[in-house]
């Protein structure tokens, strides 16, 4: 501690503060509110900052009045004035604070929601334990991706958000605030990227065995990259190159994952499972819980339920290793 | 602290029996936060039954707000005739709180301030539920 070596009391503190201030500045990170990358998780952190400073100062007062009343030297108060002290202490300020704090809620409630003006739209479905993920264009094209989500900087994007089954719920602390997705109903969220990153969201409502295991990455790009990168992810999938991978597309179609994968561009339809088209190009593997290198693949394909419990999809750990690899190579060729 | 002059009042004039805790009614009590309730979910049923029958999911809750806006007056006022009888129980005499003597006039004047109180919570729960129409305008 540096503080202990100043002379001057005025230094310590400010010392004290300036460790404190890199020590908040250390919640930085992927996932952290306090470093706010969009609109609406800038204004939900002011918000939190007025609470908390307004906190402290309660916290200030009520410790300054429980001091005083254990004061040496006791005097008694007039019975009217400790009745307003009550009164005013106890119920018509709590009052005022909370209509304040209920005001300025729904006000921000209201702007967070509109939809109004979105550049972009897309539609997210949590499923048991991934992210449906569908870029919506012009008519009703659509680009459906999983488990990750580009966004242009500076843009207004709307995000369509509901579940086949249970309650998930969409949280990017990052950017904004969370929204459930329910079964039977359509929740909205607009979110604003205001800065350039790579970025982490949860699913932030217990939803079964692997919920901790749902998670999801976010890349705020620029917003020309992010054109070329929905062009690309739009096209069909690329064809194996090495021998090995050629391997792997057959093996793919031989062991009937194609029963629950899509791979645009050859016959595997599946709508059980992720989208694979692209699955090479992704940050991370089945919901940010693996690297996308071919040695994580074929660890997944292999140990399916080991790595995530209760997971909606057979762990192939019985087939040949040279076939397991074979996958893993073709699938982290699909860039 | 309860004087308790009018008690022994009550005792020598007969007709001062006749405070209507003599005969348990705690219905006043309750009224305030029944008035509350009644209008919270009067509130959340005319707007899901105007959202998903009438204006759709999109829709603009127009009426419904206009409902609430009616509901939330009649409910404010019926609290605060509530209250104004609980006023005049809590000052029934000359006595002043804590109203915690064993007598009827007592009673009648604790079931009167702890009413009041009531009211005052249920003015303040209402009017936080009629706020949320004041920033939203549609069904989304
Ligand atoms: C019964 C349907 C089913 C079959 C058959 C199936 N999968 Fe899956 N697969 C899933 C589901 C569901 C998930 C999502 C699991 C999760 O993350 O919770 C998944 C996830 C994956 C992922 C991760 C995707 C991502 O976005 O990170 C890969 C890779 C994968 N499967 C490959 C395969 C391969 C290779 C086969 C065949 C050997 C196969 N799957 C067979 C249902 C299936
Ligand atoms: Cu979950």
């Amino acid at each position: 501690m540096p503080a202990a070596a100043c002379p001057i009391g005025r230094a310590c503190l400010f010392t004290f503060g300036c460790t404190l201030l890199f020590t908040l500045t250390g919640c930085d990170g992927p996932q952290s509110t306090l470093s706010p990358a969009g609109t609406g998780a800038a204004r939900i952190l002011t918000l939190f900052w007025w609470m908390a400073g307004f906190a402290f100062v309660i916290w200030l007062i009520v410790f300054g009045i429980a001091v005083y009343a254990s004061r040496p030297k006791r005097s008694s108060h007039s019975a009217n004035a400790s009745r307003w002290l009550i009164i005013g202490g106890g119920a018509i300020f709590p009052t005022v604070v909370l209509t304040l704090l209920l005001v300025f809620g729904f006000r921000l409630m209201a702007d967070l929601r509109t939809t109004e003006g979105a550049d972009l739209r897309i539609a997210v479905t949590g499923e048991r334990w991934w992210w449906r993920v569908r870029y919506l264009g012009q008519k009703d094209q659509s680009t459906e991706l999983a488990n990750e989500i580009r966004l242009p900087l500076g843009k207004r994007i709307e995000f369509i958000l509901d579940s086949p089954d249970v309650i998930h719920s969409f949280w990017i602390p990052s950017l904004g605030g969370k929204v459930d997705m329910i079964p039977g109903r359509i929740n909205k969220l607009v979110l604003e990227p205001t800065r350039v990153g790579v970025f982490r969201g949860v699913c932030a409502e217990y939803c079964g065995t692997s919920h901790a295991l749902m998670n999801f990455k976010v890349v705020v790009m620029q917003a020309e990259d992010f054109e070329d990168w929905l062009a690309t992810q739009a096209e069909p999938a690329a064809a194996p190159r090495s021998a090995l991978a050629r391997q792997g597309k057959k093996g793919f179609f031989a062991n009937g994952c194609s029963a629950c994968h899509t791979i645009r561009g050859t016959s595997a339809d599946g709508e059980i499972g992720p989208d694979l088209t692209h699955v090479g190009s992704r940050l991370s593997l089945g919901a940010d819980i693996l690297p996308t290198t071919p040695e994580a693949f074929r660890r997944w394909i292999a140990h399916t339920e080991e790595i995530k419990p209760g997971v909606k999809m057979p762990s192939f750990g019985m087939l040949p290793d040279e076939q397991l690899q074979a996958m893993a190579a073709y699938l982290s060729g699909l860039q | 602290m309860s004087e308790n002059t009018e008690d022994s009042e009550i005792t020598v004039r007969p007709e001062l029996r006749e405070l209507p805790e003599r005969r348990e009614s705690l219905w006043l009590l309750i009224l305030g936060p029944l008035i509350w309730s009644a209008h919270f979910l009067l509130s959340y049923i005319t707007a899901a039954v105007w959202c998903a029958k009438v204006a759709g999911r999109t829709g603009s809750l127009s009426c419904a707000r206009l409902a609430i806006a009616v509901f939330t007056l009649l409910a404010l006022s019926g609290i605060g005739l509530t209250a104004w009888g609980a006023w005049r129980r809590h000052k029934y005499g000359r006595a002043t709180v804590p109203h915690d003597l064993n007598t009827a006039a007592d009673r009648h004047r604790f079931l009167g301030f702890a009413t009041l109180l009531l009211c005052g919570l249920s003015f303040v729960g209402t009017a936080y539920v009629a706020l949320g129409i004041v920033f939203f305008q549609s069904c989304e």
